[in-house]
């Protein structure tokens, strides 16, 4: 397995601070807004948007986390059932504008599911989608990003790793290649 | 491990500790969605489960139905009462006119120990037993285990649990020995000497028929309900004297030295087993093991319907 980073230790901050200035212009002072990040690693992206946002704004943001586990469209196809993680949005999101953050956005599938289980907690204005790393050309529903941090080019036997300080002991992104044997 | 290592719920003692466990954790995302605006999820849209009652309940049903209907699944209901097999149609050929119209799971309940694992055998569904006679009602123990962890966290090692009554015609005491044991709790029976099965002291439980020494020993008490409709023969002279001797009130619960917590998997015969100011107190659960059924059912369906085959 050939491993490189595509996204080190300084860009990968750089690239925080951009997406939380991004979402700054177009929602100013988050007054209708809340974030929500996707269970299980999309939960970290938002955890440091956060971060730089509260910071910056002086004011607690209404965050909240969903997994999407019962809403996927894989049930039965897989060989062992995905446990759920937790949901843990205690607040209606009837008419506000909801940024949906996942750290890697691919077949798009994931998204779909978490747009289904949003419904479960009221019809919201607007849906923006936050993707840390935008596999383009993967993508198998036609579904974009609003705000991206980085777009990767891949093929779809490659996988991209997004790993945190907090559990992985450094900030970076990873593009994990299999070797080819015929080459 | 995400998968459980039966294909059918027949009874707890098939299930192994992960099983158990297993269930229990996923219970606690469906007890999630339960408490939401919206209290249903899409995952079963394409299943359609059969719910066949040989014998009566009411909450069960209910749970159960309630469960699968959260999950999206088709649901078909069937009493044996008005049925055909009050016309002398037999188990397998009831099941199988059901089956043949595409059901993929089947919830029993029957008279009869051993039906549900009968139909395992035989039949081309998953089957959930909700109860066979005075064998096992495995969701029960589940929901069970389920309310006591939410009480008293995630570990049973050491933790005492009395079941107090009918222990020789109750499915539900035997599942709960199975499931508590399982789990790593101490078990407890209590009750008079004939309704107290005469080899369970084999599956390792405690054996007591003075029901003050049974509360002091125990963090827990179960109460069960004597279900006078399977006693054949007379097993106690009153039911006033059972209640003077087995049944729990107010002053007792009062005074003892500890705050135990009190179970019963209903229907309630109010005044008989407990009394009304103790079953409504705020060291009952009663109503929290209710709630948690239809998590705990989901949780059951959700999981055996991932082994469900597409064609």
């Amino acid at each position: 397995m050939e491993k490189r980073t595509i996204l080190n230790s300084t860009h990968f901050e750089i690239t925080l601070k951009r997406l939380a200035s991004q979402l700054k212009e177009n929602h100013h002072l988050f007054e209708n807004t809340v974030l929500i990040g996707l269970q299980p690693r999309g939960i970290h992206v938002l955890q440091r948007l956060k971060k730089i946002l509260e910071a910056d704004l002086k004011k607690e943001l209404t965050c909240g986390q969903l997994d999407i586990t019962f809403y996927r469209d894989d049930f039965r196809r897989r060989e062992q059932p995905i446990i759920p993680s937790v949901t843990n949005i205690d607040f209606i999101i009837e008419n506000k504008n909801v940024v949906l953050i996942d750290d890697v956005l691919f077949s798009g599938r994931t998204i779909r599911s978490g747009l289904d289980a949003l419904l479960a907690f009221g019809r919201p204005k607007k849906v923006e989608l936050l993707a840390f790393i935008d596999r383009r050309f993967e993508r198998h529903l036609p579904i974009q990003a609003d705000y991206i941090g980085k777009t990767v080019d891949t093929l779809s036997s490659q996988r991209v790793s997004v790993e945190w300080t907090e559990i992985e002991g450094e900030d970076k992104v990873v593009l994990f290649t299999q070797e080819n044997k015929n080459e | 491990m995400n998968n459980l290592s039966v294909d059918h719920l027949i009874g707890i003692k098939d299930l192994t500790k992960q099983d158990i466990q297993l269930i229990l954790k996923t219970a606690d995302s469906f007890k999630q969605v339960i408490n939401r605006p919206i209290k249903k999820v899409p995952s079963l849209r394409d299943i359609t489960i059969a719910n066949l009652f040989f014998e009566n309940s009411t909450r069960t049903k209910l749970s159960f139905e309630l469960a699968e209907k959260r999950l999206s699944a088709d649901v078909i209901n069937f009493a044996a009462s008005g049925s055909s097999v009050k016309k002398g149609e037999t188990l397998i050929d009831t099941v199988n006119n059901i089956l043949a119209m595409k059901v993929d799971l089947v919830v029993m309940r029957h008279p009869n120990p051993g039906a549900a694992k009968f139909l395992s055998e035989r039949i081309n569904a998953r089957v959930v037993n909700a109860g066979d006679g005075t064998h096992e009602h495995p969701t029960q123990a589940l929901l069970d285990a389920y309310s006591i962890r939410e009480k008293h966290g995630d570990d049973f090692t050491g933790k005492k649990v009395v079941i107090v009554g009918d222990i020789t015609h109750s499915r539900v005491a035997l599942s709960n020995i199975f499931c508590l044991q399982k789990l790593g709790a101490e078990v407890m029976v209590c009750g008079p000497t004939t309704l107290i099965p005469k080899y369970i002291g084999e599956l390792g439980v405690k054996v007591e028929h003075n029901l003050r020494k049974a509360l002091e020993w125990c963090d827990v008490a179960n109460m069960l309900r004597i279900q006078l409709e399977r006693q054949d023969i007379q097993y106690f002279p009153t039911l006033r004297e059972y209640t003077m001797l087995f049944g729990l009130d107010k002053k007792l619960l009062d005074s003892l030295d500890k705050k135990i917590t009190i179970m019963h998997p209903g229907p309630i015969n109010r005044g008989v087993e407990i009394t009304s100011d103790v079953a409504d107190s705020d060291q009952s659960i009663i109503l929290q093991q209710v709630e948690n059924g239809v998590a705990v059912r989901m949780a059951i369906i959700y999981l055996l319907a991932s082994k469900i085959e597409r064609n």
